[in-house]
């Protein structure tokens, strides 16, 4: 009973287990998306999809930043780290991700300066320590990480430190999410709204979802308890035909988000017209770049970027995995000679990759939790 | 790099406005406050921390939770190993002898 009891509440879980039961109405398919890696990951590790009823499918969606980065984004980062006495900084889950030549560790090997940064806040401080050097730091994330890569940027711009550059891949979720739901091949029910973006962008920017799709978005915490209590709001909304956007999360998302983090976005970004994202393609409005005044701290404004485009390789079907099209062991090279010791995609680098949570939960049956908690329901 | 760490607020930086140090499971660092200004955290307080900038405020209880929830995902290791990584305590930080005042409360710890 490890699960249960290391949680808060273990009769609530059970609870929520049988509510969820009840709440599901027989003969009705659910599928409902959790947008965030950080969900799939929980989802998976938790076993949670062996205690719901068969007929509510989890569907994986596209918040993982590493996952949705494009290859030629990779090679064009660090194209320009070839340049001489360039230092790449990136955070520890890009360092595998596979380029056309490469991943950045691979590169390091080669002898590209490659280091790992736990914080934009660091990248700046290679610069500060190495005056000659210049320091490009390869921004990605979602509204969460955002906002640190902006006050960063304020830092470099106040004290006038001229040798960093951030090559920004900067992406938000709600475009990324009407892509999907405006894709032919996706009928979804209800979203598992994510939980650290929520903190910055609050939970209005998902009322559209609830009024012109019609589709219920509750914010969702990490815990299991978390998860499923949002399951049940769902599904009650669902039974009622009613379509909102609630906050299960509310003990860390204030529905308006973080003002300042909002604000610190808005003084350093702008809106790109359009980005390409991996599986997705080209979603307008659907990415940050760095504004004018921060020009001189833009590696894509202060260096000539060779804009790669390259295709993902044939037999990998990350994008469909990525649209919830396709489930992770449906992509043909799954487990043969895609997996978490090579991966061929992005999806089976970081822990919030529904490949690699797939993989280590589920295809090696690692997880015992499961008989635990089937047993408490 | 979803997933936040949670910390306590141990001291805050003199001349430094923006910077506070947390502690967590008994490792300290700087991190950035910057996104917090609008509701300040003291000493004693807990924060969210994702990438080395504190995110929200929590309270005791959810920082402990959300420890356990790190440990059980398979990620307190790492969530240690990026806290030790955060490099800004190189600038004259605790070490250099300033005195902390420690809040009450306990540190959660990863198992
Ligand atoms: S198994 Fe590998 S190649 Fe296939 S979708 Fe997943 S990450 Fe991509």
């Amino acid at each position: 009973m490890r699960f249960v009891d290391e949680f808060r509440d273990p009769g609530l879980i059970t609870k929520a287990v049988e509510e969820i039961h009840r709440l599901a109405q027989p003969g009705r398919h659910y599928r409902i998306m959790e947008v965030c890696g950080g969900h799939t990951h929980a989802i998976y590790r938790f076993g949670l999809k062996d205690i719901l009823p068969e007929d509510i499918e989890l569907i994986h969606g596209p918040g993982c930043p590493v996952c949705v980065l494009p290859m030629g984004r990779i090679d064009d980062g660090l194209a320009l780290a070839q340049k001489n006495g360039t230092i790449f900084a990136a955070f520890g889950d890009m360092m595998r991700v596979p380029g056309t030549h490469g991943s950045p560790f691979e590169h390091k090997a080669r002898g590209t300066d490659v280091r790992i940064v736990y914080s934009p806040a660091d990248a700046l401080q290679i610069a500060r320590k190495n005056p000659k050097r210049h320091v490009i730091f390869f921004a990605i994330g979602f509204e969460t990480t955002a906002p640190s890569t902006a006050l960063t940027l304020m830092h470099a711009k106040r004290e006038a430190i001229r040798n960093f550059s951030v090559f920004c891949n900067h992406v938000t979720i709600v475009p990324a999410i009407r892509a999907i739901l405006d894709s032919p091949d996706m009928r979804l029910d209800a979203f598992i709204g994510p939980g650290h973006v929520s903190t910055v962008i609050g939970c209005r920017p998902y009322e559209w979802i609830a009024r012109a799709e019609g589709k219920p978005v509750v914010t969702s915490g990490f815990e299991p308890l978390d998860l499923l209590q949002s399951i049940v709001m769902l599904l009650r909304q669902l039974r009622a035909g009613e379509a909102r956007v609630e906050n299960q999360y509310k003990r860390v998302v204030p529905w308006e988000g973080n003002r300042a983090a909002l604000k610190a976005m808005a003084e350093v970004f702008e809106l790109r017209p359009h980005f390409e994202w991996r599986g997705l393609g080209f979603i307008s409005q659907s990415a940050l770049r760095i504004r004018k005044e921060y020009a001189d701290w833009d590696s894509e404004q202060r260096f000539d970027v060779p804009e790669t485009r390259v295709a993902d390789p044939k037999a990998a079907q990350c994008g469909e995995v990525l649209k919830g099209v396709l489930k992770p062991a449906q992509c043909k090279l799954f487990g043969k000679e895609c997996t978490p010791e090579h991966p061929i995609g992005a999806l089976m680098v970081s822990s919030e990759g529904s490949c690699a949570a797939y993989y280590n939960y589920e295809y090696r049956k690692t997880a015992s939790l499961v008989t635990e908690i089937s047993s408490v329901a | 790099m979803c997933l936040a760490i949670p910390g306590k607020i141990v001291s805050l930086v003199p001349d430094e406005p923006h910077l506070g140090v947390v502690e967590v499971t008994g490792v300290r660092r700087r991190v950035d406050l910057g996104l917090l200004v609008e509701d300040m955290p003291k000493i004693g307080d807990w924060v969210l921390i994702h990438v080395g900038f504190a995110m929200s405020r929590i309270s005791e209880q959810d920082a402990t939770e959300q420890m356990q929830l790190l440990t059980m995902l398979g990620e307190g290791e790492a969530a240690m190993n990026e806290v030790r990584g955060y490099g800004l305590e190189e600038r004259g930080d605790f070490r250099t002898g300033e005195k902390h005042r420690l809040g009450t409360g306990k540190t959660p710890t990863v198992q």
